[in-house]
């Protein structure tokens, strides 16, 4: 389970640094070979500029890869934050926060993030923030349900006892429990955040058109669909949601193995 | 109980609200700007002074937000959800012919993903380890990592560009009347978005009630049914239904949710004129009125759902009735 773990990891790594240098390969046009079918030269195909949808839904990989990473990141620390504030707090921020979680959930999460992008804007950084706010509402509840039920443990209640700081407490008896949770959390948010990222695209809220993302190109794929040429809306799709699954299974291993540690 | 329920619809009832003032702010703050968007750069560049004054107070960036909200609400608790910007016809009206089209693939989703999901996920959690628990687990899982709009392109082009069977797009034919259009149209082309919907909000239902099924299988009473000798049958029926079926039906009750965000996608692919896709061209668009209605409506019917499920939850359990510690 480890090596696979490893496997993956190293997976993923080697797609977005490949991605990262398949940007002018993504962009070329060649109208000599438009709309070719996946042959050997174009394994999945040309578009109907000639661009080769190889490499460009590697580089749109790369880039969802990236916008998961920091999006589920940003998410995960704000879910942290939250969920300790809800522990610790007291009551009344308890209160608080179990409302701002309800009140996120009150939409949609797609509707959310259609109204909350009308705000920050579309491009790289209006996607990554709002993705990033929207992201944390189960999580921030996971972590809070999980504090406080260490809260209620006895040797917890021993150490309040024996006159130990709310601090030390949390460093030396929480933050060992929390910490792994955390890291599965995270992991876990990704593909989510990638489905959603690929999903505002698609729609037209995220990245624009020039940028190869999955999105766009099954977008574009849905005005030659009619034609019968299938393979821009396979091949991107399919490998998303390798990607997605690859991810999944990443955080469903390593949750395993913390639980057997 | 009424009680309960009274002081939960209050809570939900300022939840709507809170979420429309939120909404409303996020909107009121949009860089994009509704004039450049929809009326375009060149024409602003030719338009005199005065018409883009004019027009600035039609798509209405003057007045300061605050007093426009208590305006907009004011105007929309008395039924005046006010005129689309896009389309420049009465919101409501929008609105209704949109959600009595979308209503239709939302229930049939929403129904069918809870009776198909919560059999298979019993049937998964009761044969659990064997090759069908494997399938339903493993394919339940694959369409969870699938993104709803691509399984939408899949469809699409299976069935309706190769194989035909079904059209295109569109909630009724071209080229046919209001009063021409029948039942058995409107069922024609709603069956692969419904299709798609209740697909994409099965694997959910189905992981949840298997996990459920398989920790009641593994409780200590049913290790006593055995015991006593009952067959698995009557254990299913007495124990493992019962106790799977009440976090089902929650369950299924807080998806609406996720259909309605799922609809988005499916009626954004499959061109079916409903209310997601109707979210979306407002969204594009910087329709607020329009935005706005869809946002309240829909937070109705999640708000409404999840009520349900906390009354469900609090009528059928009687645990939940006097059992108060343990909330958490």
């Amino acid at each position: 389970m480890k090596k696979r773990m490893l496997y993956i990891v190293l997976f993923l790594i080697l797609i977005m640094i490949i991605g990262y240098f398949c940007n002018e390969g993504a962009v070329d046009t060649d109208f000599a070979h438009k709309n070719i079918g996946p042959s050997f030269y174009y394994p999945f195909g040309t578009d109907w500029m000639g661009r080769n949808l190889f490499f460009r839904t590697l580089r749109g990989l790369s880039i969802s890869l990236f916008i998961g990473i920091i999006a589920s990141s940003i998410s995960a620390f704000i879910a942290l934050f939250i969920g300790m504030t809800a522990v610790f707090g007291g009551k009344k921020a308890d209160a608080i926060v179990t409302w701002m979680i309800d009140f996120m959930m009150g939409l949609p999460h797609l509707l959310l993030l259609i109204v909350l992008s009308m705000a920050v804007g579309r491009e790289l950084k209006g996607v990554i923030l709002s993705i990033a706010l929207t992201h944390w509402t189960s999580f921030a509840r996971l972590i809070r349900s999980e504090l406080f039920q260490l809260k209620e443990k006895n040797y917890i209640k021993i150490a309040e006892k024996l006159g130990k700081g709310k601090v030390y407490i949390f460093q030396k008896h929480m933050l060992v429990h929390l910490l792994p949770q955390f890291i599965v959390g995270w992991v876990l948010l990704f593909p989510h955040a990638i489905l959603h990222e690929s999903s505002m695209t698609f729609l037209g809220f995220g990245l624009s058109s020039e940028q190869p993302a999955i999105g766009i190109l099954l977008s574009e794929s849905m005005q030659y669909l009619v034609t019968g040429r299938w393979w821009p809306a396979v091949f991107p799709g399919l490998f998303l949601v390798i990607i997605v699954l690859l991810l999944y299974c990443l955080g469903k291993d390593l949750q395993k193995y913390i639980s057997q540690k | 109980m009424a009680g309960y329920i009274l002081k939960n619809s209050i809570r939900m009832f300022l939840l709507i609200i809170a979420v429309s003032i939120a909404a409303f702010l996020l909107m009121t703050y949009s860089p994009i700007d509704p004039l450049q968007t929809n009326v375009g750069q060149t024409a602003l560049g030719i338009m005199s002074q005065e018409q883009i004054e004019k027009l600035e107070t039609y798509w209405g960036s003057t007045l300061p937000p605050l007093t426009r909200y208590i305006q907009w609400a004011k105007d929309f608790f008395s039924g005046d959800m006010g005129i689309s910007l896009l389309y420049r016809q009465p919101v409501s009206d929008i609105i209704s012919q949109r959600l009595s089209n979308s209503i239709w693939i939302l229930s049939a989703a929403w129904i069918l993903s809870g009776v198909f999901g919560i059999i298979l996920g019993m049937l998964a959690g009761i044969k659990e380890g064997t090759l069908l628990d494997h399938i339903i687990k493993s394919t339940a899982i694959l369409f969870s990592s699938t993104p709803i709009f691509w399984f939408a392109l899949l469809m699409l082009m299976l069935f309706s560009v190769w194989l035909k069977w079904f059209p295109i797009g569109l909630s009724v034919p071209i080229g046919v009347t209001a009063e021409n259009v029948t039942i058995t149209d409107r069922i024609y082309h709603g069956i692969l978005p419904s299709f798609v919907l209740s697909i994409a909000a099965m694997p959910n239902i189905i992981l949840h009630t298997r996990e459920k099924m398989i920790t009641v299988l593994e409780s200590d009473y049913v290790l006593f049914a055995k015991a006593m000798g009952k067959s698995n049958q009557q254990i299913f029926i007495q124990h493992g239904m019962r106790n799977v079926l009440l976090p089902a039906i929650t369950l299924q009750c807080a998806s609406i949710s996720e259909i309605f965000g799922g609809s988005i996608l499916a009626e954004q692919v499959f061109s079916y004129p409903g209310l997601g896709q109707m979210a979306v061209t407002a969204g594009l668009g910087g329709d607020m009125p329009l935005l706005m209605a869809i946002v309240v409506i829909t937070a109705c019917f999640v708000c409404a759902g999840n009520l349900l499920a906390d009354v469900l939850h609090h009528i059928i359990d009687p645990r939940m009735r006097f059992g108060k510690g343990n909330k958490i």
